[in-house]
């Protein structure tokens, strides 16, 4: 057998599989792709040294690296996944780990696989761990009670990996054979007749055994149940009419479902097999293993929310404080990159849409990754130490009354829970969340809070209207994003997101020391993630903005007009002031610092003008009608355009707006003193267009996240106008208050 | 033996499960996480805000919110 074998790794998440699958692929993973399965699961290739058979020297083998599940119901993505992969890939092999620590409860996965009846191998993994915790293991017992081969394991060193591949390529001509196990008289009786029914109908036999699909409709498994009367709806019709039969007896005589029962018979199987002499204690099971003794600490009343306070701080301080000089960086880089095209091509169209369409988008993706990998650093440090699931445990109660999850805490921080984060990287760490609607929750509202681009937009009107309390209405508007972000989730979770909390059923996993292989390819797999997937649609999107900022441009009269007025600018001056003009001296006559002046107010007159034609000026025209209601005029509805290309664009499209040429983000005193002599602006206008600002749709780097991380663009667009509708409401409400009470 | 409500037990509090009177995904879940009749539980602590609570349970730490625990029913020691 010189071909490639290939092999699946399944296991209960903490059980160390990730760890397993980094030891034996090393670096050479990629994300694997199925037909059909929207999860994305890894695949490594590896060269395995047969160290115990003489026949063959080397064997290729592709390893599968499938989600990390407690059981097989069709409860979550994740257990569908990894059956629907076992049964139709039909790998040769499937190796479970289990953690040796926390034995009774990781074989019940195992007994699945026995009923399932592919060639399993167990890799005992933590040996170490439960020997300190004086739990003693007889792996042959194990293995001869349990009908499958066991290899103890440490995954984090390696030790015994080579030895689990030797026994797993063993198995790799096996064929499937199902494993019986009794669920008592009542339901083993139930299943026999079951299985005659789908055996005299070949039904869905050519995927799952018998026995299996018997007991997947006991167990009421919606997606069997569905395939099933896909497939054939009258055997369907007879097995449902069968288990509503035995359902209503179980429920009569023992007050109890069928798939409580079987569960229980799980249970009861293993512990069957470690009272045989298979797992003996040591010492007490209730003693506090160190892990305990942590929690007494990290999870303490008083102590464990000011501990956990901090180091979601420390986390944040982390993210930004790191990032912020490879930012700089590429920022000037890019602005160099800029720079070289904009002196070596020719004016045109061309050049303006490389610069300001390629190179800024570009900019504007790569911008981003310095942040998303120390963001996924320290998360991942959260997660694989154990502390994440704390955090989730503390914070549980304030983020259910939302209809969120725990676990929420940590993408509404990074986002800009503490007035400065980013989106991006917040949308993008949803991914800690295991329950649906409460992930889709959190996806959704993550933008409403104060990011990094928003901030400045935010001071610049902050300072240009309420100059006297600046930190006291900055310190509000954040408040204010949490409780509308919070809000927000609620009325998702009452609405569109409807639907019963998800159980909580969590674990607390033991803390552990992250190894530092876990954490670099933990962060580089989702950073590459980011690069890959979002950096195509959003350069594509970014050229798109640029040509309604740009496009139709000004008609040809307009131009020439603005033409005329420079040169009846210049003509009263003499021809050597003009050329002194428009050198690149700083220091410069008086005449030609007034001629400077003149044609500078020309230029900016003739941006506006350029801008107020282009498809987004007319955007901002059409819409007056409409934005009127919130106290916007053209100019502001043409910035807000603008602002979907990122929110600190606001800034600089403000500017042009108001023929004030460029305007920077960080520089924008100028600006906010032109805003407050305008008619139309005034106190209401700028709480209403901050309010507007801080919660209307997303930026679009954001959004691509949101339709990737949300797997469909349906979310995407929902978000957009959700939000947008949402912020607009808000707005209004404001502004007519406002004037009404004058 | 008196049996009383998982909400009920204090901290360090041992017993076993007797019952788990829910069903659906939240009862299977429940008992594919270990917690099925003949278990010994301890609590190991509440959240700060008293919700949700963490179990010690064959070996590992569960946590439940209030509201689940209230489905499953322990006997406990009498002397405790």
């Amino acid at each position: 057998m010189n071909q490639n074998i290939r092999m699946a790794l399944v296991g209960n998440p903490n059980a160390g599989k990730t760890t397993l699958f980094n030891t034996l692929t090393g670096a050479r993973q990629h994300v694997g792709n199925y037909p059909g399965i929207t999860v994305d699961y890894k695949e490594g290739d590896f060269t395995h040294k047969n160290q115990g058979n003489i026949q063959e020297d080397n064997q290729r083998i592709t390893l599968t690296d499938l989600p990390g599940t407690y059981s097989l119901t069709a409860y979550s993505v994740e257990e569908v996944v990894t059956r629907e992969y076992l049964v139709n890939a039909k790998p040769q092999v499937v190796i479970n780990i289990v953690d040796a620590s926390n034995l009774e409860r990781n074989l019940y996965l195992s007994t699945q696989f026995l009923e399932l009846g592919c060639p399993l191998i167990i890799a005992l993994n933590m040996v170490d761990v439960a020997k300190d915790r004086g739990i003693e293991i007889k792996v042959e017992k194990l293995a001869e009670l349990l009908g499958v081969p066991v290899a103890p394991i440490i995954a984090r060193s390696g030790q015994g990996a080579s030895a689990l591949i030797d026994q797993a390529i063993m198995l790799a001509e096996k064929p499937w054979q199902p494993r019986d196990i009794s669920y008592g008289e009542d339901l083993d009786a139930a299943i026999m007749e079951l299985i005659t029914i789908i055996s005299e109908n070949n039904f869905l036999t050519h995927t799952y055994p018998a026995r299996f699909t018997a007991i997947k409709y006991l167990e009421h498994d919606d997606q069997i149940l569905q395939k099933g009367q896909e497939d054939d709806s009258a055997t369907a019709a007879r097995l449902e009419e069968k288990v509503t039969q035995v359902s209503d007896h179980l429920l009569k005589t023992m007050d109890a479902y069928p798939e409580a029962i079987i569960a229980d018979h799980r249970y009861g199987f293993i512990k069957s097999i470690l009272r045989q002499g298979v797992q003996t204690h040591t010492f007490d099971t209730d003693r506090l293993y160190t892990s305990d003794k942590i929690d007494k600490v990290l999870t303490n009343r008083l102590l464990g929310p000011a501990i956990m306070l901090l180091v979601l701080f420390g986390l944040y301080q982390f993210t930004f404080t790191a990032s912020e000089l490879p930012v700089a960086w590429l920022e000037s880089l890019f602005g160099l990159i800029g720079d070289q095209a904009k002196s070596l091509l020719p004016d045109g169209p061309v050049k303006s849409m490389i610069v300001s369409g390629v190179i800024n988008g570009m900019g504007g993706v790569l911008g981003f990754v310095p942040l998303i990998m120390f963001m996924f650093l320290g998360i991942a440090v959260l997660e694989d130490s154990g502390y994440l699931a704390r955090v989730a445990f503390m914070m549980d109660r304030i983020f259910r009354i939302f209809g969120l999850h725990g676990s929420s805490v940590m993408p509404f921080i990074v986002s800009g829970g503490i007035a400065g984060g980013c989106a991006v990287p917040g949308v993008m760490a949803t991914r800690t969340l295991r329950s649906p609607k409460e992930r889709m929750a959190t996806l959704l509202t993550v933008p409403f809070m104060n990011c990094g681009a928003k901030v400045p937009v935010i001071a610049l009107l902050i300072g240009a209207f309420f100059s006297d309390h600046k930190a006291i209405y900055m310190f509000l508007f954040t408040m204010l994003s949490w409780m509308v972000a919070l809000l927000a989730a609620k009325l998702l979770r009452t609405t569109v997101l409807r639907g019963p909390a998800t159980p909580f059923v969590m674990e607390l996993p033991p803390y552990r020391f992250p190894t530092l292989r876990g954490l670099a390819i933990h962060t580089w797999e989702r950073t590459w993630q980011y690069i890959k997937k979002a950096g195509t649609v959003i350069l594509g999107i970014s050229i798109l903005l640029w040509a309604m900022m740009t496009y139709p441009g000004l008609p040809a009269a307009k131009m020439a007009g603005f033409e005329q007025q420079r040169r009846a600018a210049i003509s009263p001056f003499a021809s050597e002031i003009v050329s002194e003009s428009q050198s690149e001296k700083e220091e410069v006559s008086e005449s030609a610092r007034t001629l400077r002046r003149q044609l500078a107010a020309i230029n900016d007159q003739e941006s506006e003008q350029a801008l107020r034609s282009s498809i987004a000026g007319r955007i901002g025209i059409a819409l007056e009608p409409v934005s009127r209601l919130a106290g916007f005029d053209w100019r502001t509805n043409i910035a807000l355009v603008g602002g979907l290309a990122a929110k600190e664009v606001i800034i600089s499209t403000l500017g042009t707006a108001y023929s004030m040429g460029k305007v920077e983000a960080d520089a924008s005193d100028s600006l906010g003193q032109r805003l407050t002599r305008d008619p139309n602006w005034n106190k209401v206008v700028a709480v209403s267009a901050l309010i507007f600002i801080m919660f209307y749709a997303p930026c679009f780097v954001t959004v691509v996240c949101i339709a990737r991380e949300a797997g469909h663009w349906g979310w995407a667009l929902f978000s957009i106008s959700f939000n947008t509708t949402f912020a607009f409401l808000l707005a209004a409400a404001v502004y007519q208050i406002g004037r009404l009470l004058g | 033996m008196p049996e009383i409500n998982l909400r009920q037990m204090k901290k360090d509090q041992s017993g076993i499960i007797f019952a788990i009177k829910t069903g659906g995904e939240l009862g299977l879940r429940m008992r594919e996480m270990g917690l099925v009749p003949g278990t010994k539980i301890t609590i190991q602590g509440r959240a700060p805000l008293y919700d949700p609570v963490a179990l010690r349970v064959m070996g590992g730490v569960l946590t439940l919110r209030n509201n689940e625990a209230e489905h499953i029913t322990v006997t406990i020691d009498a002397n405790d």
